[in-house]
């Protein structure tokens, strides 16, 4: 049947209940594999990266599929989703598939189609000059940035999302469309502390955060929100039942103990923490998730903030080009962001990304000591000279 | 290997579908495109068309221009709606703060999530947007899709919805992004009766399932992904849609310990696929890559002149077990000490497999910052059959949520909740035993909280009796 195109479709608003189909579940993955991959379950044998971007993977049987790898802004329009289809349907038999990072895979049977299909992905670009589908994505190089809602459709971000991708994307776009590094390098992106994506595990974090204490809208808390979650919501105890001078119910927050995390705000609208000159971007790095080699491990913060200057956030997109170029001038084959950064020291690290240290990078939240230094281990940079001369140790 | 849904599911045919005719799908031109000026001035969102990364602006405009060309019963929510999004985005920059509205209670009856509300808080200068709901689409199990799927998808959304959307969110979900109140019970009738597709999860529920490509094209998975993935989605609609846990709970499934989904940081119940047997050893093609003829790690570093492969530099040694010689040109791993970190498989997937016997790792209690800092899983289950109908892994969950529902606050994630029992209390409850690789390292202080029946004679004593024997 075809999908219907009344106001309000076979939905009968006086009758919710009738017909209603509930609990279905997602449709089954098996009738979306590409023949070749049906036919292959289990069987793969191996796979070669040609070229950026560009993979072949042979079955014990001696079948192969290559597969094309493409970027792509994961905001898109059903505009963009038909001309993926258009590609998929041309070359693909009608299959295409996404991958976690927001890439688009595109696959083929043989040599002639992959190099068509190559040839017109490479070809297609907006009007304003951008591609539409840059090819890489693969191998020792830097994937799509996975990132969150920001401006375009959420209500707690502490600076946009889809724009910095785009603009830190654009300065990153040859480490996508190559593979020169010494290990991949992941770089994500969330407006919050929420993290709607994955951050605190990359290569390269980039987090939105606030600066202001929320500010307390006591006009309509009361009416608004159940006071006592929106207290018991502070991880730090910093909001405390209050009274305004005309005896309404409202909070009181001791400023000096919010670690700005947002979550009141989340319990409770009237509690707004957003803010033109308070808020903007903190610089995480170092993280993994893979177990290859060291285990999974967090991101480390590298810088406390740097201002959200809409669209293209240069200074972002500077610290994130340096520290990826002193990795990649320095890192051993096979080593991460984070595990380079252990093996020379995060003293090193920050000489060597010419990243200023200050204060806020030590810990001083809960359990912090664990990331204090407790050795006479270290190395000696600049940074350790100045403290030697601050002490009056020498000259 | 073939796998059945659980009820027969009718092929998707885009023609029976469509709304849209091919000229209404083709009905404006690139030079109409170039041309095109929305209707507010946005010269910051349009600075973002330039460079080479594709331009979400760009393509936000395609859909602007086409809803401007389209009759005006041709879709059911504002024309204009793709063209205020852009408009209140450039006044978001200008302001340095968001102007999407603080929540919204909407949904579909029935259902405790896959509905997020959303409001304009400038309506006035944005009137197309004053709401604009997100609806998830739970997506295939690893996001394969064919094109009658798509395409009948985006005439549903662009008829009765903004035509934008996320492919795809962070849970794995496609979020489609912005629709009226109005118009969420119709796209969740069509959705369900004409694409035989369900929503995701929101909300204190379980969310949306989601797993790597696994066995459809990698040779390094031990399990079958998208069928765990598959069943424990369906399995579990109940707690998928109507939200009865203190929080969210997440699982996600990776086929190995590459983790390609990243389950173990953003799960709550982290599936990882392993094996318990020998990393299978091709000799010979171990004697091709050490004499160069196969490129290393599939030619992931093929833009840079590294050397010529050397594999004890940068097999042997790497190896974190340190668990790998070579012996006469052969290559040797005592898989007791391997640590099963893929390293050695990574860099030669023609000459090392992993074994034949396996099943799952699983992890428990990822979870972001919020509230009490974030943590990545930790190991309970070291190694588990993962067969269908995969009883000892859904007995395994169970048990957890049974716990998880009793002793959670609002708002604890499982994760919270067995740091402030302990990881010992937590094994009590799922009946498990202590094992040295649930940790790190072992305690550091002696800060042991012995129970009452751990001591001989228990904790009740006399005070006479220690007088007696001590003098105060
Ligand atoms: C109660 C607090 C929270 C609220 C009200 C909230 C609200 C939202 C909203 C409205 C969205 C959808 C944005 C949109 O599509 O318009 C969203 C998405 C999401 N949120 Fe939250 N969020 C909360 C907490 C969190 C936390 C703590 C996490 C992570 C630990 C999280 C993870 C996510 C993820 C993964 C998505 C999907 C994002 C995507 O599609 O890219 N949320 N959240
Ligand atoms: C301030 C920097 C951080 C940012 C921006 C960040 C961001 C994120 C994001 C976006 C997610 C994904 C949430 C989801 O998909 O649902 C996430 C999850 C997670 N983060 Fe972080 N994170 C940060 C710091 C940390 C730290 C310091 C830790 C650990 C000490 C951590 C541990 C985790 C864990 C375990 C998860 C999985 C959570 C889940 O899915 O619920 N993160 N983080
Ligand atoms: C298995 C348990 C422990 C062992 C085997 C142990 C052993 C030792 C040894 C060998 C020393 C060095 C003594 C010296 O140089 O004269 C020492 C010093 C010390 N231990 Fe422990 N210790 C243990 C537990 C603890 C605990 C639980 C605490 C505190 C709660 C503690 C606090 C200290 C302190 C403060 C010192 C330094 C004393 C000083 O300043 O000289 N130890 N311990
Ligand atoms: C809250 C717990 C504890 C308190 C209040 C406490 C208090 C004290 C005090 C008041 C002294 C006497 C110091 C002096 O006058 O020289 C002392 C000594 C000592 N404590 Fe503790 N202590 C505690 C825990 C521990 C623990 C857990 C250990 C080891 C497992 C420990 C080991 C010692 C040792 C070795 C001495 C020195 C005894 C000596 O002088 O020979 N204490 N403690
Ligand atoms: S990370 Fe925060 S601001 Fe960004 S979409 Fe998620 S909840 Fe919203
Ligand atoms: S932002 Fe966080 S720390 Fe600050 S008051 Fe709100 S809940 Fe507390
Ligand atoms: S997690 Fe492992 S099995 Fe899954 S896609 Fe990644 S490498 Fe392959
Ligand atoms: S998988 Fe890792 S630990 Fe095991 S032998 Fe290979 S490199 Fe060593």
């Amino acid at each position: 049947m075809a999908l219907s195109q009344e106001r309000l479709g076979k939905y009968d608003p006086q009758n919710p209940q009738k017909d209603r189909i509930t609990d279905l579940g997602p449709r089954h993955f098996w009738q979306y594999f590409p023949p070749v991959i049906q036919r292959n379950y289990g069987k793969w044998a191996y796979h070669d990266i040609l070229e950026p971007g560009v993979m072949v993977h042979v079955s014990e049987s001696g079948e192969k599929v290559y597969t094309v790898r493409c970027g792509a802004a994961r905001f898109m329009t059903v505009e963009h989703v038909r001309e993926i289809c258009d590609i998929a349907d041309k070359y693909c038999d009608g299959y295409v598939r996404f991958t976690t990072r927001n890439n688009i895979e595109f696959m083929v049977e043989s040599e002639e189609k992959l190099e068509a299909l190559k040839k017109d992905l490479a070809s297609r670009k907006f009007v304003s000059g951008s591609y539409k589908f840059p090819i890489g994505g693969t191998g020792a190089g830097v994937s799509n940035i996975v990132h969150t809602q920001g401006y375009i459709h959420c209500h707690t971000p502490a600076t946009d999302a889809s724009s910095m991708v785009k603009a830190v994307a654009d300065e990153l776009f040859d480490y996508f469309r190559g593979m020169t590094l010494p290990a991949k390098v992941r770089v994500s992106m969330a407006c919050c502390l929420n993290m709607c994506g994955a951050v605190h595990c990359s290569d390269i974090a980039l987090l939105g955060y606030h600066r202001k204490p929320p500010i307390i809208d006591h006009d309509i808390i009361s009416q608004v929100c159940e006071i006592p979650l929106a207290i018991a919501a502070c991880p730090v105890g910093a909001i405390s039942p209050d009274k305004t001078p005309d005896g309404k119910k409202t909070v009181k927050i001791k400023q000096e103990r919010c670690m700005f995390c947002g979550n009141c705000y989340t319990m409770c609208q009237a509690l707004p923490l957003a803010d033109k000159e308070g808020d903007g971007v903190t610089i995480l790095a170092g993280g993994k998730i893979s177990n290859r080699i060291s285990e999974p491990k967090f991101s480390k913060v590298v810088v406390p903030w740097l201002p959200n200057n809409f669209p293209r956030f240069p200074e972002v997109v500077q610290a994130v080009k340096k520290i990826l170029e002193a990795y990649a001038a320095n890192a051993n084959k096979y080593e991460r962001l984070g595990d380079w950064a252990e093996r020379i020291g995060w003293e090193k690290f920050f000489e060597k990304c010419d990243l200023p240290f200050t204060e806020h990078l030590i810990d001083d939240y809960r359990l912090a000591y664990d990331t204090w230094r407790t050795s006479t281990q270290f190395k000696f940079t600049d940074k350790a000279w100045e403290v030697s001369k601050a002490a009056g140790g020498i000259d | 290997m073939a796998f059945e849904p659980k009820e027969p599911q009718k092929e998707i045919k885009y023609q029976e579908l469509r709304i849209y005719s091919d000229e209404e799908l083709n009905n404006y031109t690139e030079e109409e495109l170039k041309q095109f000026k929305i209707k507010h001035d946005i010269p910051d969102v349009e600075e973002l068309e330039k460079g080479p990364w594709p331009s979400f602006v760009a393509d936000a405009k395609r859909e602007a221009l086409r809803r401007r060309k389209l009759a005006d019963d041709r879709m059911l929510i504002d024309r204009d709606v793709v063209e205020d999004m852009l408009g209140q985005l450039q006044l978001s920059f200008d302001d340095g703060e968001t102007h999407w509205k603080h929540g919204g209670i909407v949904g579909v009856f029935g259902y405790g999530g896959g509905v997020i509300g959303r409001y304009s808080d400038v309506p006035e200068k944005f009137p197309s947007i004053t709401a604009f709901h997100t609806l998830r689409v739970n997506q295939p199990a690893s996001k394969f899709y064919n094109t009658d799927f798509l395409r009948s998808l985006c005439d549903l959304w662009e008829y009765r919805g903004s035509g934008l959307l996320n492919m795809h969110g962070s849970t794995g979900d496609i979020i489609l992004l912005g629709t009226t109140t109005e118009q969420l019970e119709p796209i969740f009738y069509e959705l369900t009766h004409e694409l035989q597709q369900d929503l995701g999860g929101s909300g204190s529920n379980l969310r949306t399932p989601s797993c790597c490509i696994g066995k459809a094209r990698c040779e390094f998975a031990c399990i079958d992904t998208q069928d765990l993935c598959y069943e424990l989605t369906t399995y579990y609609q109940d707690e998928l849609h109507r939200p009865a846990f203190p929080y969210k709970f997440k699982f996600k499934i990776d086929g190995c310990p590459n983790g390609c989904v990243a389950s173990i940081a953003r799960a709550d119940m982290s599936f990882i696929g392993t094996w318990r047997d020998e990393i299978r050893i091709d000799q010979e093609a171990v004697k091709a890559y050490m004499a160069g003829e196969i490129e290393p790690n599939a030619g992931a570093h093929k833009g840079r002149d590294w050397g010529k492969f050397d594999i004890q530099k940068e097999v042997i040694d790497l190896c974190p077990a340190q668990c790998m010689e070579l012996d006469n040109g052969e290559l040797k791993i005592n898989n007791q000490e391997c640590v099963r970190c893929m390293h050695c498989i990574n860099v030669m997937p023609r000459a090392l497999k992993p074994g034949k016997d396996t099943g799952v790792t699983i992890l428990c209690g990822a979870k972001a910052p919020i509230l009490e800092g974030a943590q990545m899983s930790t190991m309970i289950v070291p190694f588990m059959k993962a067969e269908p109908p995969y009883d000892n892994i859904k007995e395994f969950i169970e048990k957890v949520w049974e716990w998880w529902m009793e002793e959670g606050k609002n708002r604890e994630r499982l994760g919270e909740l067995i740091q402030r029992f302990g990881l010992p209390k937590f094994l009590e409850v799922v009946g498990l035993p202590p094992a040295p690789q649930m940790v790190k390292i072992p305690r550091e202080n002696p800060y042991i909280f012995w129970k009452e029946e751990d001591v001989p004679g228990g904790w009740d004593r006399d005070i006479k009796d220690y007088r007696a024997r001590h003098k105060r």
